[in-house]
């Protein structure tokens, strides 16, 4: 009996998940399916396309614009990420392991930046911006994404830290290990499935914002491949640039795939098992 | 292989807990020593001051003669074993123990010489290429003494290293260290709160209480000694009983009968100052079931009639609890042990008298029985201060000492 209720709860659990899999992932597929058709079969409404092209792909990265923008996101997003990550993990590492005063108006800070509208922020940033001659430029975006994945990183990343035995790094001292050694050697290795998400999380935020990168760009210097999306017209003005940007959409999903799935294999749980007894 | 000695060390915490206080200790080159008490009286912080890993708010520590309190911990060349293990996770059994030497920059050969021979020691040779997360709780303990002997320290330091044992393994682990402490000749300084190991390993026992140093000396010293209240409760198992006692017309009024006092402890309680009441205390060894004692032994002590509870035969002896009736004797140390012991392993300040007697005896639950008991083995200790007034330079001089 107890067998024939789970497997008739697992069966409505499975069947849950395939329409909450379905409903997230039909737009994705059709949007896919777009980016294959030729314009002329562009509105059928056919989910899998009649007539198979590449044109769309060849259109998006014959223009200039397309592979800039993508140039600027992806320089954009590792330099924001990788100075969000290592600055995140010095904080969260003071924060979990130090006690120091303001260390709570610290953290409180922190979660108030993560908490403020951006969008009222954006229009004296431009200003900002604009004095200090960043507007338009990689550090113009760069500076305002580490400000508000800063938060996001020492959150995770102190949760993380949090979870390291004290005792390993009193043990490397005891060992020989200077501060610095203790952390290279024994914490870093530990938290470092900590870093890979926090490294995850901190992309997907980068390379998905919007909102700073219409605003404080103006030119292909800077501007973001969503900016430029929003920006695509076809061949001449008056073709229906539709096809090309389902193709562009496309293209940007795929950077964040492999990026998760690079450090996805890094995340490994359980690496602390075994340090210390219960 | 060094000295190292505690001059008026204390430690204050940034919240105002005083955790140590004015701790004097010199433990000799080779010594094995042990720092026991209850929870929370300052063993560990103690330990962590010896270990650097915790600044000394004042005082000096000595280490071969040396003032280390402004050295970090790999300056001071000490080895610690810690309760909780702290294996690296990440390393295999052999890089766990290969650290500090690696740290210490030796070539790899000397590395893999000293932790083969190491791994001998501990016959952890067929476990060195595990992660620590797949080796059993006393495998892990043994991999945390590997690491702490590998590089030859100048001394070691272990913060309860048996307490995540399970009982057996405990005792297993208890005689794998005393062996390696005596092969090795390292001072050690040994934390526990279990006072068997403190009884068993070392050769010294330091007892702490709220931070201070209650006595210090060899185990059966302190447990033949006691300096106070504290002590006697503290050590033994079962533990000490005690007894109200009035003093009245130059001897005792107890629940056991009226005790009388020699000319010392007469002497003692004549002063103006000198407490009405005191707490008897006797080891439960110290009875004896009143038909087994001869003419000559009899002499020695005095008996009493009680009510049997509980008869526990041990085979060599039989564990008796009688109950008696009478005020409790009451104090601040006796509240502190029973509270540290649980109130089952701590009946020694409540109505129930704890006697060890003899295997012949042919006492039975229900009865009420003749006990006879020991009055050159008492001792007496004043409710306020804990002090034991039957010590005379150091030692225990029962009742009746002139
Ligand atoms: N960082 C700290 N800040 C404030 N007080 C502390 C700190 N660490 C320890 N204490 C206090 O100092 C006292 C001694 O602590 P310690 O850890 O030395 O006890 P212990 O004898 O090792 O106890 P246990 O047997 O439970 O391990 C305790 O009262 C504890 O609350
Ligand atoms: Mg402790």
């Amino acid at each position: 009996m107890a067998v024939e209720t789970t497997t008739r709860a697992k069966l409505r659990w499975g069947l849950l998940d395939v329409l909450v899999v379905v409903f997230a992932l039909i737009p994705v597929l059709w949007i896919a399916s777009l980016s294959f058709k030729t314009p002329a079969t562009l509105t059928d409404g056919n989910f899998i396309p009649r007539e198979w092209t590449l044109d769309n792909y060849k259109t998006i990265f014959d223009t200039d614009q397309f592979v800039r923008a993508l140039i600027n996101s992806i320089g954009i997003a590792l330099i924001a990420t990788l100075i969000a990550v290592v600055l995140g993990a010095m904080a969260a590492y003071a924060i979990s392991r130090l006690d120091f005063p303001g260390k709570k108006l610290l953290v409180g800070v922190s979660l108030l930046i993560a908490m403020f509208p951006q969008v009222s922020l954006v229009s004296p940033l431009f200003e900002i911006e604009r004095q200090l001659k960043i507007f338009d430029t990689w550090p113009g975006l760069i500076l305002p994404y580490i400000t508000f994945a800063l938060p996001l990183a020492i959150y995770t990343l102190s949760a993380f830290f949090k979870q390291i035995p004290w005792d390993l790094e009193k043990a490397a001292k005891m060992d020989g290990a200077t501060q610095g050694q203790a952390f290279r050697r024994v914490i870093a290795p530990l938290a470092a499935p900590g870093l890979f998400t926090t490294a995850i999380l901190v992309f997907i935020f980068c390379w998905n914002d919007f909102l700073f990168a219409i605003t404080l760009t103006s030119t292909e210097r800077a501007r973001t491949v969503p900016v430029a999306l929003s920006f695509f017209t076809g061949e001449s003005q008056f073709e229906d640039p539709t096809g090309a940007i389902c193709a562009a959409a496309v293209v940007i999903t795929v950077p964040i795939i492999l990026f998760v799935l690079f450090f996805q294999r890094r995340i490994v749980s359980g690496l602390t098992s075994g340090a210390v007894k219960g | 292989m060094a000295d190292i000695v505690l001059d008026k060390v204390s430690k204050s915490f940034p919240d105002g807990t005083v955790a140590v206080q004015d701790v004097d200790l010199e433990i000799a080159d080779g010594e094995f020593v042990i720092l026991v008490g209850p929870s929370g009286c300052g063993k560990s912080t103690t330990l962590n001051m010896i270990a650097g890993l915790e600044d000394i708010s004042s005082g000096e520590l000595r280490i071969a003669g040396q003032r280390v309190n402004d050295k970090a911990p790999r300056d001071r060349d000490i080895a610690m074993v810690f309760q909780s293990y702290a294996l690296y996770p990440n390393m295999t059994v052999r890089e766990n123990m290969a650290f500090p030497l690696r740290l210490a920059k030796l070539d790899k050969e000397t590395i893999n010489r000293k932790v083969d021979e190491a791994a001998k020691v501990l016959e952890l040779t067929s476990l060195l290429d595990r992660k620590p997360a797949n080796l059993s709780g006393g495998q892990r303990q043994r991999v945390a003494m590997g690491r702490a002997i590998v590089r030859q320290p100048k001394a070691f330091l272990m913060d309860e290293p048996l307490s995540n044992l399970d009982a057996k393994l405990r005792v297993q682990m208890r005689t794998v260290v005393s062996r390696l402490q005596k092969q090795l000749g390292t001072t050690t300084v040994y934390v526990t709160h279990d006072q068997t190991e403190a009884m068993t390993l070392g050769d010294r026992v330091v007892i702490m209480r709220g931070g201070a140093v209650q006595q210090v000396g060899p185990p059966q010293e302190l447990y033949d000694h006691p300096r106070n209240l504290f002590v006697a409760g503290f050590i033994g198992s079962p533990s000490m009983n005690f007894l109200h006692a009035a003093v009245q017309d130059g001897g005792l009024h107890t629940a056991l009968g009226e005790v009388p006092l020699g000319d010392r402890v007469r002497r003692e309680l004549e002063s103006a100052d000198a407490p009405r009441e005191l707490i008897l205390g006797i080891r439960p060894e110290h009875f004896e079931d009143a038909e087994l004692v001869d003419d000559d032994t009899r002499r020695r002590g005095m008996e009493f009639e009680a009510p049997v509870d509980i008869v526990e035969s041990m085979g060599s002896d039989k564990y008796v609890y009688f109950t008696v009736e009478g005020e409790k004797a009451s104090a601040a140390e006796l509240e502190e042990l029973a509270a540290d012991a649980g109130a089952a392993d701590f009946a020694g300040a409540g109505g129930n008298l704890v006697t060890r007697l003899s295997a012949e005896s042919t006492v039975a639950e229900g009865q009420t029985r003749r006990v006879w008991f020991n009055l050159e083995k008492i001792h007496l200790f004043d409710p306020g201060t804990g002090r034991n007034l039957t010590l005379h330079e150091g030692r225990a001089a029962g009742a009746l000492a002139d």
